[in-house]
């Protein structure tokens, strides 16, 4: 479990370097949020109708913005290449840089989703079920999509190919995340939502960390 | 003990080479040769189990290295083309790091005076970022002094060093070979080492 | 020596397996043409019209067909394509190559009758229902594995990350298709169902199976056809190649 935690604060440390690109998927998120009020009218029960779909699409678009940066920097200098040489678990190397990911690319977008569901209109109840399911489903989003970022890597096309390959896995997360908020402003409890959602996370986490290790494996050779 | 038997590789549809064999035993080196393209890295990356052969085998101390990874890793140091440190951190912390990935400890003592020997005095707290491509290629190389190893796997490891440098490398391998270890290597520059066996693709 | 394992093993040789699936590929392709004949026949001849919906529902013999073949073919590809990956055989791996494209043309062709369907039904060219949508999120997951295989130089990587790829996507077909369904039934109210066909009569059903079989053998015969092509692609090298095209 070591060789994780060390993946994972290498991640972070070079993250904080680097500095542009928590803020940049933030700033996306925030923007791309905007955009549907502006797109579809001020109306306030339409945007409280809306508001769980559009926060869950924008939320699964500015994850999709920090995969291909995933591995892609470490497998242009040569770093990925000596992960894998490592005699500690590769699998858990590749845990550990996807937990950073999430930590940089998912969380702050679940502390600033309460914000943007407030100019939605949204409940304190809502908001609350919506803050709890991201947490559940931005890791699945995370946890995907770095399979993906492995396939893709190095390949033509990146960025869209990568988003091509992955938002169709996505959308299982994507009707249950939202769906479970609906449910609660229907006053049908959010709790089946919720737990599918747990038994996703669980799923993924145990499947994609080592689904990615196999496409890393194929895209080293 | 490294052997392998019966390589074939391909690259694409290119057939790069079939029914290669050799064996390293302690104190002894390789130097991979050929033309440009003619799979010496690829020769490289199959005995360290980057690439699968499309036939053959590699056994380390007679137990492939499919069967035995942790073990053959564990006694391996590979530097390859890239230069394998991340601009964003200083040298230490890439000398650090590395080995940390690897699961071995390093005293920043250890990794100063390694740098110092590699020639990059006081530059230790920059970030890599602005160092030339020539003291990159020299903080990959105090890996060489960081990161105990049996079997070093070296591709091109003089590439873009001064004469003094090139010489200093050519020390420490030999300083390594007489402590019992192994290298592979491939160079288009004259290896300044005594014997050796070759293998050309 | 004459054991049935020991001469499929033979056939997984590109070279022995391209002169079979020459001769095999026209008897598929009379198979499919008969078969169509035979269904369409009952389709829109002998199948009796019905009572709410008249003759446009006719179109069902292709839309339900060319529903279950493009899932059909899904599993064949994701199944030839971790038989490549496991065992590291190259034609099994040009085998999920060849059957994609005709994958995704049949999931197309479903939702194409199935809008032709929806039109003069409900008064609507789309639908959001659980099928459809289904079909929809199939037909990207198709055209995922053939983007993401055209955009690899390397023919091994390709083949291999696609394989990971249609595994990977097979197991979230469930997954995509029990959520969709769930969706739909959270939001009923607004939609149409295309599922409440019509009761099956008899013949309506030996009519669909016609199809699917006529689909099937077409889909079969494309493939091999392909696969022909994506041997001489790939093993341009070999002498019996050089042979084969003279």
């Amino acid at each position: 479990m070591r060789a994780l935690f060390i993946a994972m604060r290498r991640d972070l440390l070079l993250a904080a370097r680097r500095r542009s690109e928590v803020v940049t998927a933030l700033f996306f998120f925030m923007v791309v949020v905007t955009l549907f009020p502006l797109g579809i009218g001020p109306e306030p029960e339409l945007l409280r109708r809306v508001a769980p779909g559009v926060l869950w699409v924008a939320a699964l678009l500015a994850t999709l913005l920090g995969l291909p940066r995933l591995f892609a920097a470490d497998h242009a200098d040569g770093t990925l290449e000596q992960m894998l040489l490592s005699p500690q678990s590769f699998v858990l190397l590749v845990a550990g840089k996807i937990a950073a990911h999430w930590l940089l690319c998912g969380l702050p977008l679940v502390l600033l989703a309460p914000l943007l569901g407030l100019q939605f209109g949204l409940d304190a109840g809502a908001l609350q079920i919506t803050v709890i399911a991201l947490l559940i489903g931005t890791p699945v989003l995370s946890l995907i999509g770095a399979v993906g970022a492995a396939l893709t890597l190095g390949v033509r096309g990146g960025g869209a190919l990568l988003a091509l390959l992955v938002l169709p896995l996505y959308i299982p997360t994507l009707i249950f995340g939202a769906g479970a908020v609906e449910a609660y402003t229907a006053g049908l409890g959010a709790g089946p939502q919720l737990s599918i959602l747990g038994a996703l996370l669980a799923i993924t986490l145990f499947f994609a960390p080592w689904a990615a290790t196999v496409a890393l494996r194929i895209a080293l050779e | 003990m490294l052997s392998a038997t019966h390589l074939a590789c391909s690259r694409g549809e290119r057939l790069l080479f079939k029914d290669l064999s050799l064996s390293l035993a302690p104190g002894a080196w390789l130097q991979v040769s050929g033309t440009n393209g003619a799979g010496k890295t690829t020769l490289l990356r199959t005995l360290v189990g980057l690439c699968a052969p499309d036939h053959g085998e590699v056994c380390w101390n007679g137990v492939p290295i499919t069967n035995a990874a942790e073990t053959y890793q564990h006694a391996l140091l590979y530097l390859g083309h890239h230069a394998a440190v991340k601009d964003e951190l200083t040298p230490l912390e890439n000398l650090r790091l590395g080995n940390e990935l690897d699961g071995l400890p390093l005293a920043d003592a250890d990794a100063l005076a390694a740098l110092q020997r590699l020639g990059l005095h006081g530059r230790g707290n920059l970030p890599t970022r602005w160092l030339s491509a020539g003291q990159k290629r020299r903080v990959l190389l105090a890996r060489l002094l960081v990161r105990p190893a049996t079997l070093w796997v070296l591709d091109e490891p003089f590439a873009a060093l001064d004469t003094a440098a090139v010489a200093l490398v050519g020390s420490l391998i030999a300083a390594h070979l007489a402590a019992g270890g192994m290298a592979i290597l491939t160079s288009h520059q004259p290896v300044p080492l005594p014997g050796g066996a070759e293998v050309v693709l | 020596m004459n054991n049935p394992a020991s001469t499929l093993w033979k056939y997984a040789s590109p070279a022995t397996f391209y002169p079979l699936a020459g001769r095999l590929m026209p008897l598929f392709a009379w198979a499919a043409v008969l078969l169509s004949v035979a269904g369409l026949w009952i389709g829109f001849f002998v199948a009796p019209t019905d009572a709410q919906q008249g003759e446009g529902y006719r179109i069902i013999f292709l839309h339900v067909p060319a529903s279950w073949m493009s899932m059909v073919i899904y599993c064949a590809m994701a199944f030839w394509a971790a038989v490549g990956l496991a065992f590291n055989t190259r034609l099994s791996a040009m085998m999920a190559t060849a059957l994609a494209p005709t994958g995704a043309l049949f999931a197309f062709l479903s939702l194409l009758t199935g809008s032709l369907w929806g039109k003069p039904m409900w008064g609507a060219w789309w639908v959001w229902d659980a099928r459809l949508t289904s079909e929809l999120i199939l037909l990207f997951l198709y055209l995922g594995f053939m983007a993401l295989q055209a955009a690899i130089d390397d023919p091994r990587r390709a083949d291999r990350a696609g394989a990971v790829l249609a595994i990977v996507g097979v197991v979230n077909v469930p997954i995509i298709y029990f959520s969709v369904k769930w969706w739909n039934t959270l939001h009923q109210g607004a939609s149409v169902s295309l599922t409440r066909s019509p009761s099956m009569a008899q013949t309506m059903l030996w009519g669909m199976l016609l199809m699917a079989l006529a689909f099937w053998a077409y889909a079969i015969a494309m493939a091999l056809a392909r696969v022909r092509n994506i041997i001489l692609e790939r093993e341009s090298n070999a002498d019996w190649v050089k042979d084969a095209l003279e």
